[in-house]
């Protein structure tokens, strides 16, 4: 299937939408921001809650053009709010069923492969005001996934829960990416849900576009000012490739070579990410042979950047993938590290953001 | 005292209220509807003419409903059509008086809990493919419940109240237009305190019952997910 295709302006308030952008039609794609940048506003255009001028093509289906604009239930989305906003007067079951009974066209998810999926069989005969706040938005999930959408919409869905109701939902977004083939917009300020969850990236200022790509080419690329911030991470891609049960250790190959990963990350084979911080990455011209750490990759250097008096950020080549280092600037005098020198990269922490489908 | 005096005008109060309470949910909670949705300037005007009972002397609304309903009015044309002179001193007059003049207390209540529901349930319903006439009948109505509960109840009991505007535009007439409150205040001109005490206590005792059940079952709808 091919990808959604938006482009809206206009005047809300005192703030100004003029944002453009082409999503892929699978995987999960972030549209992320600061608050008031204009995620929530782009996301109810395109769900046809909020009428901007400008254009939204899901695909072949025309949503809105200059002559077209259809009505918010004739678009096949489903659309995750910040608060579950269940209703309050049908049960759980009830509320799945909604859109479910309402959809033209032949289901691909039954009613009980979305509770099994989303783990709500225990709750359908309750009331949404019995629920617990990550309970609710399970249940809203369902709820969507049910209307058989063609465009999943999540409008920052775990902003408003707490540390432990995050943690219990997040893997069921998670599961959703392996369990079905549907895009998924995701409106988000958190980097860490964006790096666990996102294939591509939106970024929005200011109610404009600021930048869009695969993830770790737009964390490790430079327009963004991502890869200078403290928490700069680059996120790669791996597959499983065994597991040492003596030392319980994963061996994880990415770019051609390998790390060690605490745990079991999966079956061999089965597709990973992994994020690798950038101040958990130091720099040796040779290779340490007496030391705690276990991975250690062979890399190129392809940019040194200084970020601040003291410190700059080494973008390193790992095959096809790319990483970022953040060391001082003193380190890199003393190594007299330049661009295009073969060096290793120490890793002290690596972990796994995304499980068997990521 | 006799049950025969009694009963005609227990009858015809009770069947006015019902009758009205009725029609008030037909016409109150489309208004209210409006008022709480549509985003128009005039809206505040057609709110204002709606709460005009509220204030309005009951004298001064029978004037004009018995100038509207007379053979002279509109009331007259309407009567024309089954071969009638006038809706004024008639039990159909009464009903359109009687709805006219609750008419506030059904869509205030209404029109409170429509706003009450805010925008986001009928977005989501929206998102899950439910057009305008589903999301109204289908998020807003059930939402709304417990307010349209209240209003009929508070229109059909203003309906049993109701005094000058009947005086007015009905007449007193015995079994057609002689409802509860004017037959009470015939009693007690007459000196008739045994028939007064016993329609003022039932009126006591049938309001009280009334209310409480309203309220008990308000609170069971707005608690309840079906």
């Amino acid at each position: 299937m091919r990808g959604l295709s938006v482009s809206f302006a206009g005047q809300r308030g005192g703030f100004a939408l003029d944002a453009g952008f082409e999503a892929p039609g699978s995987g999960v794609t972030a549209l992320f921001g600061p608050s008031g940048s204009g995620k929530t506003s782009v996301l109810r255009g395109i769900a046809g809650l909020e009428r901007f001028t400008g254009r939204c093509v899901l695909g072949d289906e025309v949503w809105q053009d200059d002559k077209i604009f259809l009505p918010a239930h004739r678009r096949a989305v489903g659309y995750v709010f910040q608060e579950a906003s269940l209703f309050p007067h049908l049960t759980v079951r009830k509320n799945l069923e909604f859109g479910l009974r309402r959809t033209q066209v032949k289901p691909t998810i039954g009613f009980d492969e979305a509770v099994a999926l989303l783990g709500l069989d225990r709750l359908l005969a309750r009331g949404p005001d019995t629920l617990s706040g990550g309970e609710r938005q399970r249940v809203a999930l369902g709820r969507a996934l049910l209307s058989q959408p063609k465009l999943l919409l999540l409008d920052e869905p775990m902003s408003a829960l707490d540390r432990d109701a995050k943690d219990e939902i997040l893997p069921y977004f998670e599961g959703l990416r392996g369990a079905l083939s549907l895009p998924v917009l995701l409106v988000t300020h958190d980097i860490a849900e964006v790096e666990r969850l996102a294939d591509h990236l939106i970024l929005m200022r200011n109610g404009s576009v600021s930048g869009a790509g695969p993830l770790n080419d737009m964390l490790v690329g430079g327009a963004l000012g991502l890869k200078t911030a403290r928490e700069a991470a680059s996120v790669l891609r791996g597959t499983v490739a065994g597991y040492d049960a003596d030392d319980g250790l994963s061996v994880i190959g990415v770019g051609g070579q390998r790390l060690l990963i605490a745990g079991r990350a999966g079956e061999p084979g089965a597709a990973v990410r992994v994020r690798i911080a950038a101040r958990d990455v130091s720099l040796a011209a040779e290779k340490p042979s007496a030391t705690t750490i276990l991975n250690i990759l062979a890399v190129t250097i392809a940019a040194i950047e200084p970020v601040s008096e003291a410190e700059a950020i080494v973008t390193l080549k790992l095959g096809d993938d790319t990483m970022l280092a953040r060391v001082t600037l003193r380190s890199v005098r003393q190594l007299g590290l330049q661009a295009g020198q073969a060096v290793f990269a120490q890793v002290k922490g690596v972990s796994l953001v995304a499980g068997a489908n990521g | 005292m006799s049950l025969d005096d009694l009963l005609p005008p227990i009858t015809l109060t009770l069947s006015l209220a019902a009758i009205t309470a009725f029609l008030l949910l037909l016409v109150g909670v489309p208004i209210a509807w409006g008022l709480s949705r549509w985003r128009w300037s005039g809206r505040e005007v057609v709110a204002a003419i709606v709460a005009l009972p509220l204030v309005l002397p009951p004298t001064v609304l029978g004037f004009y409903l018995l100038l509207m309903l007379g053979p002279n009015g509109p009331g007259g044309a309407l009567a024309g059509l089954w071969g009638g002179r006038t809706l004024a001193f008639s039990f159909p007059g009464l009903v359109i008086g009687s709805v006219i003049y609750s008419l506030p207390f059904m869509v205030q209540p209404v029109r409170n809990a429509f706003e009450a529901i805010g925008e986001r349930p009928l977005e989501v319903a929206a998102t899950l493919r439910a057009g305008p006439w589903d999301r109204f009948v289908t998020v807003a109505l059930p939402l709304a419940r417990a307010g349209i509960l209240s209003g009929a109840v508070l229109a059909f009991a203003h309906t049993v109240g109701e005094f000058g505007v009947v005086l007015m535009i009905g007449g007193n007439i015995p079994g057609k237009t002689k409802v509860l409150s004017l037959a009470m205040y015939d009693y007690v001109e007459g000196l008739q305190w045994g028939e007064a005490h016993v329609l003022a206590a039932g009126m006591v005792v049938f309001s009280f019952v009334v209310i409480a059940a309203t309220m008990l079952l308000e609170r069971r709808l707005r608690r309840v997910a079906q």
